[in-house]
């Protein structure tokens, strides 16, 4: 989230799309509610089932599952064809001046620079047009971007967009989605009136928009939105993802992620054989003469002295502070490639740290079938799992199993403290309530025995490239389970000249005299305490950023981007609901995220992560794999052709071994299209084992319309079959108005059926049933283009009586 | 904390003097439901159980959201679903929290012989002492809302208590605290209806224009109220329209009952009763006396020991159960 | 930031007001009067966690049997919302309203174990054994499956024998543990559950 729970209390309009926060996030979601009955916030549900959001919604849309690239071109079409969008915002904030390169084109849903036979992009056309470099500059790209202040050069970003989006008129937006052309219409009308300084309206999403093969350019899109609004970095605006797991932020912060090292500095590359390789090439560059680009530029700092932090004493100037240390991947790593490396028997073994491999899917068999061919796998839980029990699992024989398996039964959350990240990146520390029982260990007690045997063994028996593996910093009072108080203190980094912690990631340096594990917690815990653990509950500003309760990164932050929130002089957009303002000296309200005392006249750009100081609106050079503009592509699996261009699927997408034999290449044996869900009563799966909830929510169901479950004669309360081209799963059918025929093309009448994912074969009534009851049984093996999020949501299926 | 840290009594089932009602200035509290605000999430369903310490039923899915077709001697809290079709072709998803209403007159409170087993504190709060109950399920036929319920292994019947244990000690019943949205509110009876008042205000801003607060004067109005938007849909949402004590207490099949039950102090008490209101004649009966004289009432309209009143789902409750003596005050479910 | 619940009602005036204002709503402290349940976190303490399910990040309050005395095992009675958080104001939904279940759950092993290749059940391993065996499978997977170089000359020196696939219910500081051990070890196959 770029804002954060609270602050939906300040939200004029709020449109769910991809999410269901009712039901998945009540008590964060309550704060819109509290904000509709205190001023009369306008809530916008839209989403292929009605469900308990929609039910409490003002306005809500059925959608085609996987269709959301034309619900938000149609939007932005909406608004730059009817003047909604914040002019003042768009020319301060945003690069809709920039001029786009004349060797950029995109031609018939393809974009220039296209290899086929790869099905990659190179993007080097995808660029700024730019100013001629200096005299003797070592590197053009580094050159300026040039821009139109009037925003009426054809190549201007703002005149591209708008040919580009031309194409997603209303009546197109309705075609492609189901959504009725008037529904539609009515909740442009409302997001757009947004698009004012003294409105400001919300978009909030969740997996029901990344689990796509254009998942990223689905969320470019919502961006886009919101850019033009003028919503960014404004209390009651922005781009709101609701995360589904207590720390999934904070784990993906500390770069539990193939891609990234903490505090999102990219994993090196082959090729960039040193530390000023690798700086030379991946941080982004100044484009603009008075941007600051923070990020790039800082980038040094952060990455030396996250190597000082994993290395210590031996990441010296001498051996570039171990950077040859850190593992190069040779290509994607992600879960989808792991497990397809497991499957091609190139893997020996997985350690599974509170994970369910079969059910999390995609396509369960396929998952099943990567497990049994690993050699060993570890499984850290605390409760048996799909991936601990997968070789017993229905229809399994264990003898031709031949994994072998540990099953290291871990501590709950309950039984340690820690801290937890929210989606508002709210870092909160939670103390240890209770021990766990006696035959349990801490996952730290694992790690710490596992690294203590392993060097052990390193010293006795040597083995490849021991250097790392001995020089990992370990110095905790307790090596064999280190105290997470003392690694909260390592994650905020140490100036080691003085031995102090320290108070902000402005103090890091790239000399290798100071450390930090992860520089976007640098602050949450300087030499005054814990600030995780702060439990105030002021609020002066009346704005809901509570800065003494807990601390969110960066610096505290609550809203990102947050000078945004202010026009070209420092004054907030709407002075009720200010973000920040300048007040002559320095930057106040919120913490700011930007210089505290850089004057509005520096003109130094809102978004200082950028090299262009602005919000990007046209995404440039290799920022995405698959566009710098979303477009609207089909599902791999869809009952309708694009109707937007010859280029039918997104072009972009890798696909695995064996996997494009598994998908429908048409609706006429899998006419339905199915998405999956989680429901309020559980989360993911571990509440299989949570007998109140079971309770509460028993059943492994599918729901299905009317007017399908009539054609099938199938009835509420009865038992129904669905069956995709990869498995089949049977549940009790929930037969409702709620799942709604949607309209697509020219007259094609589309249902859809919603199969929620919590069941599976190790908790619960799935334990005992025995029957098919994974969702992702059914779910297609392919990812997104640019992160290889699997395409969960919109796929094809039919459906039987039982 | 002491153990005898107790509430003021303002009536007891079956017993013509209780309680301490001199102390008639003691503040009423109520809950509402806000169903404007309900996510149908039940944390409150949930957290009722997890407080109250109930075991979970094996419950299976009927082709609903809704967890139990009923609520039970272990369910004292359900969310109720239904769904509906708007004339306008949009649809709305009724979720209610079906709980005990706390009536401020209780029809199960009117109806039960069992001295003591049913206590209204002073505040409005109506609470089951199952160790004085006899299960005879009178109060289950006496509840306009269909909401007491039988436990056949102890024989005896259970209720929402209004988390008497929390609020007793300062905190807000389970539901309450829990409720994400803040759909079910606590405090003070006027506070509640203030809000309730407010907030259908809002809604009929909104468009609802039949919003209503219910409260419904034939029960002397609920301690837990709701603020229903669509006033219009009450039999969709699963509430009586108007709900009312004497429609559901029957006298004479009490009295044949009490009679098989022999129970000697259910007579005395009742006996005591009968002198009061000899003495003092129909006037103006003290608080506490004013349920038991809606019973006799009953009896004076005829009642033929059929149950006449609705469930809250709006179908025909059956004849209670007949109870048997034998001497004993357990009562044995033959039916 | 622990209080026994004991400490809270002596803090909190059960007559007169103060924070425990809405009990003066009709009870009576005179004995005479109805006795009612005792609160069954009466005697409890009161530790301070959050949520361990969305990433709403709800406070709770774990109550627990007993003061912490050593003589005494503590074991959990009881969760609700922590009212002081700004963001779930004491709220939970039914999930965190039902932990208590997730803690104190019997189908949590009771030890490690092992289930050889083609073995038809687990078997009780001592954690000695569990880790020496978990060392030696990730010792030989490393060994064999480590590139210092690779086809084209270049550094990589990455291990691409086994995978470490996080979940997302560990704390940041687990969570960077695991992240710092597994480049350490040269792992490239890292992940968690933000892509799934």
């Amino acid at each position: 989230m770029t804002n954060h729970w609270r602050d939906f209390k300040n939200s004029d309009v709020i449109l769910v799309i991809g999410a269901n926060p009712a039901e998945n996030h009540p008590c964060g979601w309550k704060w819109a509610q509290i904000g509709r009955d205190e001023h009369g916030t306008k809530i916008i549900h839209v989403d292929p089932r009605f469900t308990r959001t929609s039910a409490i919604a003002d306005v809500y849309a059925p959608i085609r599952a996987g269709t959301d690239t034309a619900f938000f071109g149609g939007l932005i079409s909406y608004i730059l064809e009817n003047k909604l969008y914040h002019e003042d915002y768009v020319k301060l904030h945003t690069n809709a001046s920039f001029l786009v390169s004349e060797s950029y084109k995109f031609v018939d849903g393809l974009f220039s620079g296209y290899d086929a036979a790869r099905r990659t992009y190179t993007t080097t056309s995808w660029d700024y047009e730019r100013d001629i470099p200096p005299e003797g500059a070592p590197d053009p790209s580094a050159a300026f971007a040039k821009v139109d202040p009037t925003l009426q050069h054809p190549r201007s970003v703002f005149q591209v967009m708008k040919a580009h989006y031309a194409r997603y008129t209303p009546a197109m937006v309705s075609q492609i989605t189901g959504i009725p052309e008037g529904k539609f219409v009515e909740i442009a009308k409302l997001m757009g009136s947004t698009g004012v300084a003294d409105k400001v309206g919300s978009i909030v999403y969740a997996v029901g928009l990344t689990h796509h093969t254009s998942g990223v350019q689905i969320i470019r899109a919502l961006g886009m939105v919101q850019l033009l609004l003028g919503n960014v970095g404004r209390p009651g605006g922005g781009v709101n993802a609701e995360r589904g797991h207590a720390n999934i932020q904070g784990n993906t912060d500390n770069a539990i992620s193939w891609e990234v090292l903490p505090g999102y500095l990219a994993i090196p590359r082959p090729g960039m054989e040193t530390l000023n390789d690798y700086i030379s090439r991946v941080p982004a560059k100044q484009l603009r003469p008075t941007s600051i680009n923070f990020f790039g530029a800082n980038y040094k700092r952060f990455l030396v002295s996250t190597l000082k932090a994993f290395y210590g004493d031996a990441a010296k100037p001498e051996n570039d502070f171990a950077y040859s240390w850190v593992p190069k991947p040779a290509g994607n790593s992600s879960w989808l490639t792991v497990h397809d490396e497991a499957r091609s028997g190139r893997l020996d073994g997985i350690i599974y740290g509170g994970f369910h491999g079969v059910a999390v899917g995609p396509d369960s068999n396929r998952m099943a079938d990567s497990l049994g061919k690993l050699k060993w796998l570890v499984i850290m839980d605390p409760l048996p799992t799909t991936a601990s029990e997968f070789w017993r699992a229905p229809g399994v024989d264990p003898a031709d199993v031949k994994t072998e398996i540990l099953f290291l039964p871990a501590t709950h959350w309950i039984e340690k403290s820690g801290s937890f990240t929210n989606s508002g990146r709210w870092a909160q520390w939670k103390y240890k309530a209770l021990p766990g029982p006696a035959g349990v260990r801490d996952d730290n007690w694992i790690l710490g025995h596992l690294l203590l045997r392993l060097r052990d063994m390193y010293a006795k028996e040597g083995g490849a490239f021991p250097e790392p593996v001995k020089n990992l910093t370990w110095n905790y009072s307790n090596p064999g389970n280190p105290p997470l108080e003392e690694i909260a203190k390592e994650v905020n980094g140490v100036d080691l000249t003085t031995g102090r912690r320290l108070a902000s990631f402005a103090l890091l340096r790239d000399d290798g005299t100071t450390t930090t594990g992860d520089w976007i917690y640098t602050g949450s815990y300087p030499e005054e305490g814990n600030m995780m653990a702060r439990r105030g509950t002021d609020d002066p500003t009346g704005m809901g950023y509570f800065h003494n309760w807990a601390w969110s990164w960066p610096l505290n932050r609550r809203v990102l981007y947050n000078r945004a929130s202010a026009d070209a002089n420092g004054n907030p957009w709407d002075p009720t609901r200010p973000g920040v303002k300048w007040d002559g000296k320095a930057w106040v309200g919120d913490v700011p995220d930007f210089p505290v005392a850089s004057a509005p006249s520096a003109n130094q750009g809102a978004f200082i992560m950028t090299g262009e100081g602005v919000a990007r609106l046209f995404a440039p050079g290799t920022l995405t794999t698959d566009g710098p503009f979303p477009e609207h592509y089909e599902q791999t699996e869809a009952p309708l052709n694009n109707l937007l261009s010859r280029t039918e699927r997104n072009p972009a997408t890798f696909i695995y071994t064996d996997a494009a034999a598994s998908f429908a290449t048409d609706d006429k044996e899998f006419p339905y299209v199915a998405t999956t869900y989680r429901v309020t009563e559980h989360e993911h799966y571990v509440t299989q084992h949570v007998p109140y909830l079971v309770e509460a929510m028993p059943d492994f169901f599918i729901e299905l319309p009317v007017e399908l479950a009539e054609k099938k004669g199938i009835v509420n309360g009865g038992r129904v079959k669905v069956r995709s081209k990869r498995g089949e799963v049977e549940g009790v059918a929930i037969v409702t108005k709620r799942m709604r025929p949607l309209t697509i093309g020219q007259g094609k009448v589309v249902y859809q059926v919603g199969i929620p994912l919590h069941w599976n074969f190790s908790g619960g009534k799935g334990a005992v049933s025995r029957k098919p009851e994974m969702a992702n049984l059914l779910t297609p093996y392919i990812g997104d283009a640019n992160v290889r999020t699997p395409e969960f949501k919109g796929f094809l299926v039919d459906v039987e009586k039982a | 904390m002491s153990t005898e840290l107790g509430l003021a009594v303002r009536r007891r089932s079956a017993t013509p003097s209780s309680g301490t009602n001199i102390r008639t200035n003691t503040p009423q509290v109520s809950k509402i439901v806000d169903i404007d605000l309900c996510i149908g999430c039940k944390a409150c369903e949930v957290a009722c159980k997890e407080w109250n310490d109930l075991p979970a039923e094996d419950t299976s899915n009927f082709g609903s959201y809704q967890s139990h077709e009923d609520l039970s001697a272990t369910t004292w809290d359900l969310m109720r679903f239904n769904e509906v079709e708007l004339p306008n072709n949009d649809l709305a998803w009724l979720i209610r929290k079906d709980s005990c209403l706390h009536c401020e007159d209780p029809g199960c409170l009117a109806a039960c012989p069992a001295p003591g087993a049913i206590i209204q504190y002073q505040n409005g709060i109506v609470d089951f002492d199952q160790t004085k109950c006899i299960g005879c399920q009178y109060c289950v036929s006496g509840c306009p809302f269909d909401i007491p319920r039988f436990d056949p292994t102890t024989k005896k019947v259970y209720k929402c208590t209004l988390c008497v244990d929390r609020v007793t000690t300062g905190l807000e019943p389970a539901c309450v605290k829990a409720c994400p949205t803040g759909s079910i509110k606590y405090g003070a009876t006027e506070d509640m209806i203030a809000y309730g008042e407010a907030k259908v205000a809002k809604l009929q801003a909104r468009g609802f224009d039949n919003a209503m607060l219910y409260n419904p004067a034939g029960v002397g109005g609920t301690h837990m109220m709701y603020v229903v938007p669509r006033g219009e849909m009450l039999g969709e949402y699963g509430l009586p329209s108007d709900p009312n004590v004497r429609s559901n207490v029957s006298f004479i099949g009490l009295l044949r009952n009490l009679r098989r039950l022999g129970a000697a102090a259910t007579w005395a008490g009742l006996l005591g009763l009968g002198a009061f209101w000899l003495r003092n004649g129909r006037h103006n009966p003290p608080p506490e006396e004013e349920a038991v004289e809606e019973m006799l009432l009953v009896g004076q309209h005829g009642g033929n020991g059929q149950h006449a009143g609705n469930g809250a789902n709006g179908e025909g409750v059956e004849e209670p159960p007949v109870v048997v003596g034998d001497g004993s005050t357990e009562a044995k479910e033959v039916s | 930031m622990e209080l026994t619940r004991r400490q809270f009602l002596k803090g909190s005036a059960l007559v007169t007001g103060g924070a425990a204002s809405v009990s003066t709503f009709g009870f009576d402290l005179q004995p005479a009067h109805a006795q009612v349940r005792q609160l069954k976190i009466s005697q409890a303490t009161e530790t301070r966690t959050v949520c361990p399910y969305c990433a709403v990040g709800c406070s709770m309050i774990a109550y627990t049997l007993g003061d912490k005395a050593p003589n005494t095992v503590p074991t959990l009675l009881h969760v609700e919302g922590d009212p002081d958080s700004p963001i779930n104001a004491g709220t939970l939904c039914p999930k965190g309203a039902s932990t208590l279940q997730l803690a104190l759950n019997g189908n949590r092993p009771a030890g490690p174990m092992y289930r050889a290749a083609g073995a038809a059940e687990w078997t009780q391993v001592s954690w000695d054994d569990a880790m020496d065996r978990m060392a030696r499978m990730v010792k030989d997977a490393r060994d064999k499956h480590f590139t210092e170089k690779d086809e084209a000359g270049n550094t990589v020196n990455r291990q691409t024998g086994f995978a470490f696939l996080g979940g997302a219910t560990i704390s940041n500081e687990e969570g960077y543990l695991t992240a710092k051990l597994m480049r350490g070890l040269g792992t490239v196959y890292l992940e968690q559950q933000a892509r799934v």
